[in-house]
């Protein structure tokens, strides 16, 4: 007689719900919830009651307050603005760093990354070791050499190093010159507009024309050549000069005209650049060593001269492996700007700290300058994004 | 006799020395030009660095404070504390050296000892530098007078032991298959890299005793470590992401057709093979964690940054502060360096990416 199997009789019984794996995700799930939320909970009521015995509330209607600080650069401010404006000041001093910083740190980053992979023994080891340099030494320090061991450290405004061009460098900053536009600068505008529509037009024109022939058209040249001659011809035609360029001289105890670069910002955008420009030339170089040999082989055996192969081979296959990291490297940029702090910058960690100080405020403070950092974080990504997706497309 | 498959070396294009120049520095007419631009860059900044360095620079400054730089505002005459603690920390690295490095017979007691001592360094350290209160043999220093680069190596330590551990959980947490584990870790790393670690310092620094009941009060230098741990630990997260999502699916499932449970399957099979690929991004990321140490100076702990800032403004050496910030900048780079050299050899010797 055959023996009835246990393991059958097992089978049929129904898994008790404690052991069945859907229940217990859910189960583990309100768990952890709950979990989260009662130390919410708890911290909140922690801070709700701190707050009450500092006597502070939870709204923002201090902001209307007025402010009562200086504010060293920026937009318009006066001390009797409110700390809302003074913020504000210190956000457009903030992305006044950070873009320009962008622009600049892309350059020296892209260069030294290219010489890091320079045939010539001499130029490849120095970018090597501003490279190594340069990371390995951290950003406040940088941002001290920069602003307290050398541009405080420069002659004063009186025997400030001038440079060609009416540049004067001194320990109160750079001074440089500015244009300045007149009266008729809108009616060149409008050529300028023209011009560009009549520039954008030809090249739609000869980008076509070579799509259907396969003749080089020279489209890009082209429409630079246009934008140019165009332009300059509505200089002329314009009555006057659209701008006139503002020379600084030496009025007394400062300068007078042009623009003037304050100590603070120089030794900011300087430290930013030069720091996140030694990342950004790593980034570079391993995009570009990315890419396949045989694709520069191909490209040679094609015919392609060394500045085609570089421009239309080499790098559109190492802005795939580039952009991503340059992104996160510009969202380091934006966020080291906070340092300014250190030197006395007014962005706008530096004014909200000041708000801080004054107010006490410490829960809104902290949440305005969050939200102000993650929404500069997003739109930067977001922007980093459609390009990739951009770059990305030639993919197969 | 010589056979067909042994291979002639290619006759050599270039001789000695000149050859070695003509290949590298002036293979072309625009090369020869940019080797001699860098040339004169590099005289003209040598030149002036070294006449300063060797001429005008008051160095001095920097040999007086010697002390003040190590272990800022610490009581001199309770150094051997420190001491101690860094003889213990050398003994022990030696001793992991010596069980770990050459491959030989296997020292399974005598690691598992070295192991209970890194353990046991920890507490030993702390308590060695807080001391006790009501004894002579070790009076309790303040952690207000740690400082310098002994608060630097402490915040940077400390980070980064007790980062690690809060990374790897909410890596896993953001690979968990329960949508609320999920949305809470990717919540948090996403906030937290949102933002500068000035903001996370700051915050830790002020809302930190707003968040605990009244008459708990948390030493400043805890919170500084509170505000590197929560900052690290989302950056950590993402490295070990990256490392996770690196091991092959086939893993999993093997280990699952072995009969090992949901914890076994992470714990023997997924987590190693992870942390072992991820290792050069996070020793990366405990570099960039010593660097931002640094930062604390913006909530007031006397850091090596800050011991330097206060040196500038002692009377008899106002205003060096050239000598004074390279000399900090020199000492980081040292530092940074060497752990950067260090994750290299041991990129090459765990064979990551090879295997």
């Amino acid at each position: 007689m055959i023996k009835k199997s246990p393991v059958s009789t097992v089978y049929h019984r129904a898994v008790p719900f404690w052991r069945d794996v859907r229940v217990i995700r859910i189960l583990s799930q309100i768990a952890f919830a709950v979990l989260v939320a009662v130390v919410a909970g708890l911290l909140y009521s922690n801070m709700k009651h701190g707050l009450e015995t500092r006597g502070l509330g939870g709204s923002f209607d201090f902001l209307r307050l007025e402010a009562g600080f200086a504010i060293g650069e920026g937009i318009t401010y006066d001390p009797s603005d409110s700390y809302a404006r003074a913020f504000v000041v210190g956000v457009v001093n903030t992305l006044r760093v950070t873009i320009v910083g962008i622009i600049l740190t892309t350059i020296l980053g892209v260069v030294m990354g290219v010489a890091r992979l320079s045939t010539n023994w001499l130029i490849n080891k120095i970018a090597a070791v501003y490279v190594e340099l340069i990371r390995n030494t951290p950003l406040l320090v940088q941002l001290y050499v920069w602003f307290f061991a050398i541009i405080l450290k420069f002659p004063r405004v009186k025997e400030s190093i001038a440079l060609p061009g009416s540049i004067f460098i001194s320990n109160r900053g750079a001074v440089l010159p500015w244009p300045v536009t007149t009266a008729s600068f809108n009616l060149w505008l409008y050529y300028l507009i023209a011009a560009l529509v009549v520039a954008v037009a030809l090249w739609i024109v000869r980008a076509r024309g070579q799509r259907r022939t396969g003749r080089p058209a020279f489209s890009l040249l082209w429409i630079g050549v246009i934008f140019v001659a165009l332009g300059t011809l509505g200089w002329f035609v314009t009555p006057g000069t659209p701008f006139i360029l503002d020379r600084p001289s030496l009025q007394g105890w400062n300068y007078q005209g042009g623009i003037t670069l304050t100590p603070e910002f120089v030794a900011m955008l300087l430290g930013l650049v030069v720091y996140t420009g030694a990342f950004i030339a790593e980034v570079v170089r391993a995009g570009i060593q990315a890419v396949p040999r045989g694709q520069i082989e191909a490209a040679r055996a094609v015919g392609l001269n060394e500045m085609q192969t570089l421009r239309l081979v080499i790098f559109p296959q190492a802005l795939r492996v580039i952009v991503p990291p340059l992104t996160s490297q510009y969202l380091n940029l934006a966020k080291n700007s906070s340092l300014a702090i250190a030197i006395g910058f007014p962005d706008l960690f530096n004014v909200a700290g000041t708000i801080f100080n004054q107010t006490g405020q410490a829960v809104q403070v902290i949440a305005l300058i969050m939200v102000s950092y993650l929404s500069m974080s997003l739109f930067t990504s977001l922007l980093m994004n459609l390009y990739n997706r951009r770059v990305q497309l030639v993919e197969r | 006799m010589a056979t067909i498959s042994e291979a002639v070396r290619p006759p050599r294009t270039s001789i000695g020395m000149f050859g070695w120049l003509r290949e590298n520095l002036f293979s072309t007419w625009y090369n020869a030009l940019l080797t001699f631009g860098s040339l004169g860059l590099i005289y003209v900044a040598l030149r002036g660095l070294l006449t300063w360095a060797l001429t005008k620079a008051r160095w001095d400054v920097v040999t007086t404070n010697l002390w003040l730089f190590m272990v800022g505002p610490f009581p001199r005459d309770q150094i051997w504390r420190v001491a101690a603690c860094g003889f213990m920390v050398l003994l022990l690295g030696g001793l992991s050296w010596v069980f770990w490095g050459p491959p030989g017979r296997s020292r399974t007691r005598a690691r598992r000892w070295v192991v209970a001592g890194w353990l046991l360094s920890f507490p030993m350290t702390l308590f060695l530098l807080r001391g006790l209160g009501g004894n002579s043999i070790l009076p309790p220093v303040g952690t207000n007078l740690w400082g310098g680069l002994l608060l630097t190596f402490l915040l940077s330590i400390v980070g980064i032991v007790a980062s690690f551990p809060l990374g790897v959980l909410l890596a896993l947490g953001r690979r968990s298959s329960l949508p609320v584990v999920r949305w809470f870790s990717t919540l948090y790393i996403e906030l937290i890299r949102g933002v500068p670690l000035v903001t996370v310092l700051f915050m830790a620094a002020i809302m930190l005793p707003l968040f605990l009941p009244e008459g708990v009060r948390v030493d400043k230098v805890l919170r500084a470590m509170v505000g590197f741990t929560l900052f690290t630990a989302a950056y950590i997260a993402e490295n070990v992401r990256g490392g996770l999502a690196a091991v092959p699916l086939g893993q999993y499932e093997a280990a699952k057709a072995m009969g090992l449970s949901g914890v076994q399957v992470m714990g023997l099979i997924v987590l190693p093979q992870a942390l072992r690929a991820v290792i050069p991004p996070i020793v990366g990321q405990f570099i960039t964690l010593f660097k931002d140490t640094s930062l604390v100076l913006t909530i007031g702990l006397l850091d090596l940054l800050s011991i330097a800032k206060s040196v500038v403004a002692q009377p008899q050496f106002m205003g060096l502060t050239r000598e004074v910030y390279l000399f900090v900048a020199v000492i980081y780079f040292i530092f940074s360096y060497a752990m950067s050299y260090a994750s290299q050899r041991l990129e090459v010797a765990l064979g990551v990416g090879e295997r």
